[in-house]
């Protein structure tokens, strides 16, 4: 895992050399355990700031948004995805980029491991290929890597970059007999009530700081619909109307291009599980049009093509 | 002033008087969180924790506050005319305050009570409200607050502040208000010499718990264009993402959104927490935004907080080191680190 550090900053020295790249995204050492920084280096002596570890969960095709430059960046199974939805929808071009793949065998989940640790503060943190050792002041606490990943890297099916340049590890073997809708299952077995007040529950500690939405690479609009004030269409206030609408929305948009990245999930300060409302329509894309978002490129997505095949028993 | 001391046995006891006389609010645990809401009873307090999510700063500016209400309904001759709508000034008692959210009252009154303007939804609630603080024995690392002129036990912005001791609360009026709610306490024991000597050792060993990743002084001093130009803005905003994160988490943020809404034929006017991470924060009217750029708003948070706040009250800086931006910003933007920058004006080394 460590190894991808000093190939990252062998790439990252090389490209920049070559002036093949304006510069090179990718993460730098947190000021938290548990945390690490996106970071832009542009320089042969900022490549030392280069990581990576299990704290490099953000998504780094949110930066590549409408870039005019050429840039590297480092990308797991989940950005590389993410990169290719940005290329079909015309917000970078692939000459505009050097992916620098990276093999992942799952992110770790910061929150998960400070719920574990219940109020003792990690101060340090050691990963191996199986543990998570975190330690602090009078304790240290070993995890099984499996058990403290982000939810969405458990049931992760494109752990191998989909898209790259160059590959900086051998490919990861994929999980198989994963299964990823067992959450969305529950939820389309409830009653219309019982699942109304779920989400009601869900979204209930939202403080409308929309850190979900921007931590989404997908969530690239100009001005997003809540934002917009001429006319507006969405409240501002914590009135469930319009914290349902800006929740309901924002997935519905996410049709066919959520990736399952969690970068929303994992950047909600109030713990909200954001993924329960794409997951569904992810879901759905694929049973109804066998569909996965973000690994073909040449593909277009459903839901800007037509066939006269489309399904249409939804329709009565 | 009064000091008396209650054992954690009797502590619900105290917490129901003071509950007989106003509304109290605490600490409460909801999910892995801490907020402060108001007591149904006393066993919901829960004073073991460390600092809630959400700073307490909602309970006198709140998220969304409806100020006025209008009708639009074509034959009222009054429609259209706002309407002030009644402004609640009940008692209330906040219990368990951390020091620092508590100062941060004290920052914002600068802005909200001038000699010019007093807002008077802010001075109705702050009025209302008897501040009784929870020393911090356990502070986080990513505390600072003894950078930014306050610290774990300080009392300056408390009615009454309590130390947790081994078997029981120190509790010490710092005001008039805390000395008339201590006086008549049920089951106050006396606060000896051995135990306010145990109080001291306490806060004297939580102050030295916590780092000074910075000093603020050579920022005072500095012109704020060197600081507005300094090319360090480049590499802090690279990462951010331009969320209410910090900003709403904030015990110091104060700035606001007004909006009118409208259902039917009736309309509020609400007051809204709004952000300067949010482009929509700066837009004009005629379609121009000054801060249309990401390095402009990141700068903007900090040069308010740090220079800006600073400048203009000769007060602050606008910053209680609670550490919740630290702890929560997705991205890793660190403040501490930002404000390192910012007094050295160099980027160091990492």
């Amino acid at each position: 895992m460590h190894a991808y550090t000093e190939k990252i900053r062998e790439a990252a020295r090389r490209l920049l050399a070559e002036k093949k790249v304006d510069g090179v995204i990718g993460f730098r050492r947190g000021t938290l355990p548990l945390m690490n920084e996106p970071v832009f280096v542009r320089h042969a002596d900022q490549v030392d700031q280069l990581v990576w570890d299990g704290n490099c969960g953000v998504n780094l095709a949110n930066y590549l948004t409408k870039r005019k430059d050429r840039v590297a960046v480092v990308a797991k199974g989940c950005d590389s995805r993410n990169i290719v939805v940005h290329i079909q929808e015309n917000q970078i071009a692939r000459d505009q980029l050097y992916i620098l793949g990276i093999p992942c065998k799952g992110m770790l989940n910061r929150r998960a491991i400070l719920k574990a640790l219940d109020g003792r503060e990690p101060l340090q943190v050691e990963e191996t290929e199986a543990d998570v050792t975190v330690s602090g002041d009078g304790f240290e606490q070993v995890f099984p890597r499996k058990d403290v990943l982000q939810d969405n890297c458990k049931i992760c099916i494109h752990r191998n970059p989909v898209i790259y340049d160059e590959l900086l590890g051998d490919p990861v073997e994929e999980q198989k007999d994963v299964d990823r809708y067992e959450d969305v299952r529950r939820i389309e077995a409830m009653t219309v009530e019982e699942r109304w007040t779920y989400f009601e529950e869900l979204i209930a500690p939202c403080i409308r700081c929309y850190a979900c939405r921007n931590a989404c690479p997908q969530c690239y609009c100009p001005t997003c619909f809540v934002d917009e004030s001429r006319p507006q269409w969405v409240g501002k206030s914590l009135d469930p109307t319009d914290t349902r609408t800006f929740h309901f929305l924002r997935a519905y948009h996410m049709a066919g291009r959520c990736t399952d990245c969690g970068a929303c999930e994992r950047a909600c300060p109030m713990d909200i599980k954001v993924r329960q409302f794409t997951k569904k329509l992810e879901k759905d894309v694929k049973e109804l049009f066998g569909y996965e978002v973000g690994v073909m490129l040449e593909e277009r997505p459903p839901l800007d093509t037509y066939r006269p095949d489309d399904p249409q028993d939804f329709i009565r | 002033m009064l000091k008396i001391f209650v054992t954690k046995d009797n502590l619900p006891n105290l917490v129901g008087r003071l509950m007989d006389g106003a509304t109290v609010l605490g600490p409460v645990k909801e999910g892995e969180a801490h907020r402060f809401r108001p007591l149904k009873k006393a066993a919901d307090l829960d004073l073991s924790y460390q600092n809630s999510r959400l700073s307490p700063k909602d309970l006198v500016h709140p998220h969304s506050d409806a100020m006025f209400a209008f009708s639009l309904k074509k034959d009222d001759p009054e429609a259209g005319i706002l309407k002030e709508l009644p402004r609640s000034a009940d008692k209330r008692l906040v219990l368990g305050i951390r020091p620092c959210d508590a100062k941060a009252f004290r920052l914002v009154d600068v802005n909200f009570l001038t000699d010019t303007y007093r807002d008077p939804w802010w001075e109705a609630r702050r009025e209302a409200t008897v501040l009784v603080g929870l020393g911090c024995s356990r502070p986080c690392r990513s505390c600072f607050c003894t950078a930014v002129g306050t610290g774990p036990f300080d009392e300056t912005a408390l009615d009454v502040l309590m130390t947790e001791l081994e078997d029981g609360y120190l509790l010490k009026a710092v005001t008039e208000k805390g000395e008339a709610l201590l006086r008549d306490a049920p089951q106050a024991e006396a606060a000896t010499d051995e135990r306010m000597q145990k109080a001291e050792g306490i806060a004297e060993e939580a102050a030295r718990k916590i780092s000074k990743p910075f000093v603020t002084e050579p920022i005072k001093d500095k012109p704020q264009t060197e600081l507005f130009s300094a090319e360090f803005w480049e590499e802090v905003q690279f990462a951010c993402i331009n969320c209410g994160t910090c900003t709403y988490l904030c015990p110091t943020c104060w700035c606001f959104d007004i909006q009118d809404e409208v259902h039917g034929e009736e309309g509020v006017r609400l007051r809204l927490w709004d952000s300067c991470m949010f482009p929509l924060f700066t837009l004009h009217g005629s379609g121009h935004n000054p801060r249309n750029q990401k390095l402009q708003r990141v700068r903007q948070r900090f040069m308010h907080k740090f220079k800006y706040y600073v400048d203009k009250y000769g007060d602050g800086p606008a910053c209680v080191g609670c550490g919740r931006c630290v702890q929560y910003c997705p991205v890793n933007i660190d403040i501490r680190r930002v404000v390192a920058m910012m007094s050295a004006s160099c980027v160091c080394p990492t």
